[in-house]
């Protein structure tokens, strides 16, 4: 199955991944040799199998609820690219700024 | 004596005996590192101690005040404000960090070419690759200019490197180790481990390395020790099974004549040589490049330019081609087709794994189809280079642990064994790899490196 540019292009704001026309082209037909390859998968019956999605058999695992040092906020802002104020500053919502 | 040919466990005793300061040692390997790193491209970064035993780190894992990048143009100024779990545990065993080690961006490569600067080289080989995604770790190890390393491992990434550089290289069991400050590439699958000159020095990194901090809910509290005459007890009367599917097509015969000489040698050791079969094995290389784009996806979403990197345009072509095949995978209308899919593949080859080790102790074979290759040969074919892993992705599916030993060359170039084990049962594949490893000279050969 051969992805479309349009698919790329929905993908890829789905991603936020900005992508040159170059690059949407290669990935293109990057990702549908390796999605090709991946369709042996139909091969498999899986009817009656369950899912894996973590194989440590642990679930719920809890802590305290307890306050504990963390990094300071000189720390966690010190590698923004932007900061004002002692906070971070990130693009608008609304509107582009 | 050669100090920086020492394995890290002799480094310990003659440090005991005082037959050499931390800071003649520090100073052994600095002015190594010196000389060999503008060829091999194996440090990103060098801090020059006077104290301490020295360790290469993987730059993916967190150091405070170390530039720590993931190989990548986005982190290229990240400074951590703290230090990752295995980094401090580490520290209170009196390690230093020489140096952080390149590595394929992000983790995500098999061959070390996917760094933002620059392949390392192969110390066997300058004109090839390394092998990745631990590719400076494996390297460093290899050339001697460490005591030992870190790597990480989520599809092969400490094993496969490990192999193609002539190293020990241990995946241990997923929980095992935990991975706070480990920059995250896919969660249910990445395990911190120790790339080394010998099987006791791995089984040393791991005793330090393992046991839970609180900070990583799969890690399991239950520590590995390190006892030494079990590791020394030999493996007679050990069932061993060869799964005859890591034999067939696409093995390099010249590699394949290594291994099976490997297992005669286990078999002398009086070890039982039984096949096993592992029929899902095939699927699983197609079920891992779902699962881990996916989860990609979704862990590389944290870098946003925000709290810290630079844009999402600076991510290489790999990163992207992940995020991509990931957010694909699990959007609206192909979830069920792809991830939940694999999901169940996954359980399917997992299963494989319980009904061989009900009849067998370990699983060997090979790591690695081939023995490294040229630079820049399967750079524009991502496919063909995934290939690459079809023999240690299975055991990151599944959880088990894994090592990579030295066990011979084919045209000059190192091969390595592979020996699975059960959950949580490092023991007894160290076990193997030491008997192995005492009965063979492999581990005496060190790659020619002139200055």
């Amino acid at each position: 199955m051969k992805l479309t540019s349009d698919q790329i292009k929905h993908v890829a704001k789905l991603a936020n991944l900005p992508l040159t026309p170059d690059e949407e082209e290669k990935y293109s037909d990057q990702l549908s040799k390796i999605l090709e390859y991946v369709e042996q998968l139909n091969q498999v019956d899986t009817s009656d199998v369950e899912s894996t999605f973590n194989v440590t058999g642990q679930s719920n695992v809890m802590r305290e609820d307890e306050t504990t040092p963390s990094l300071s906020q000189e720390e966690a802002l010190s590698n923004a690219p932007r900061k004002k104020d002692s906070m971070f500053v990130t693009k608008g919502v609304f509107e582009e700024q | 004596m050669n100090i920086t040919e020492l394995t890290l466990t002799e480094t310990l005793e003659a440090l005991k005996r005082k037959d050499f300061s931390e800071e003649e040692l520090n100073k052994a390997y600095l002015e190594r590192a010196a000389k060999l790193n503008p060829k091999l491209n194996i440090f990103l970064e060098i801090k020059k101690n006077s104290c301490g035993i020295p360790a290469a780190i993987k730059d993916a894992i967190l150091t405070k005040g170390m530039k720590t990048t993931a190989a990548s143009k986005i982190l290229s100024n990240f400074l951590p404000p703290y230090n990752a779990t295995v980094i401090n545990k580490l520290i209170e065993q009196g390690i230093s960090i020489l140096g952080k080690t390149n590595c394929d961006e992000f983790a995500m490569g098999g061959s070390g070419e996917n760094s933002a600067f620059g392949s390392t080289k192969n110390p066997w080989n300058l004109n090839k690759v390394t092998g990745g995604s631990s590719s400076g770790s494996a390297a460093a190890v290899a050339a001697d200019l460490c005591a030992f390393a870190l790597g990480s491992d989520t599809g092969g990434s400490i094993r496969q490197p490990a192999s193609l550089c002539g190293v020990v290289g241990l995946k241990p069991t997923y929980g095992r180790v935990p991975r706070y400050g480990l920059i995250a590439m896919a969660s249910s699958l990445d395990t911190i481990g120790p790339i080394t000159k010998s099987v006791e020095d791995a089984a040393q990194v791991l005793e330090w390395i393992s046991g839970s901090d609180g900070y990583d809910s799969n890690c399991s509290d239950t520590k590995f020790t390190l006892q030494p005459e079990r590791l020394t007890q030999g493996i007679k009367g050990l069932k061993i099974g060869v799964p005859k599917e890591y034999f067939s097509e696409g093995l390099d015969p010249e590699v394949k004549k290594v291994i099976e000489d490997a297992i005669k040698k286990l078999e002398e050791q009086g070890a039982e040589i039984v096949e096993v079969s592992l029929p899902n094995s095939k699927y699983a290389l197609a079920a891992y490049y779902i699962i881990v784009p996916s989860e990609i996806s979704a862990n590389m979403a944290r870098f946003d330019g925000i709290r810290y990197g630079s844009a999402r345009a600076d991510f290489g072509p790999e990163i992207k081609r992940r995020i991509m095949l990931g957010t694909y995978a699990l959007s609206s209308g192909y979830y069920e087709e792809y991830y939940a899919k694999a999901a169940q593949v996954r359980t399917l080859v997992k299963q494989d794994f319980d009904k061989a080790f009900a009849n067998v102790d370990v699983i060997v074979g090979p790591v690695s189809p081939t023995t490294t290759w040229n630079l820049g040969e399967k750079i524009d074919d991502p496919l063909t280079m995934y290939l690459s892993d079809i023999y240690t992705i299975s055991a990151n599916l599944a959880g088990i642990p894994g090592l990579s030993v030295p066990c011979g060359f084919a045209d000059e170039l190192p091969v390595g064994l592979q020996i699975l084990g059960k959950q949580w049962d490092e023991e007894t594949i160290l076990r193997v790899g030491y008997a192995y490893e005492q009965a063979t000279e492999w581990r005496k050969e060190k790659p020619k490196l002139s200055f």
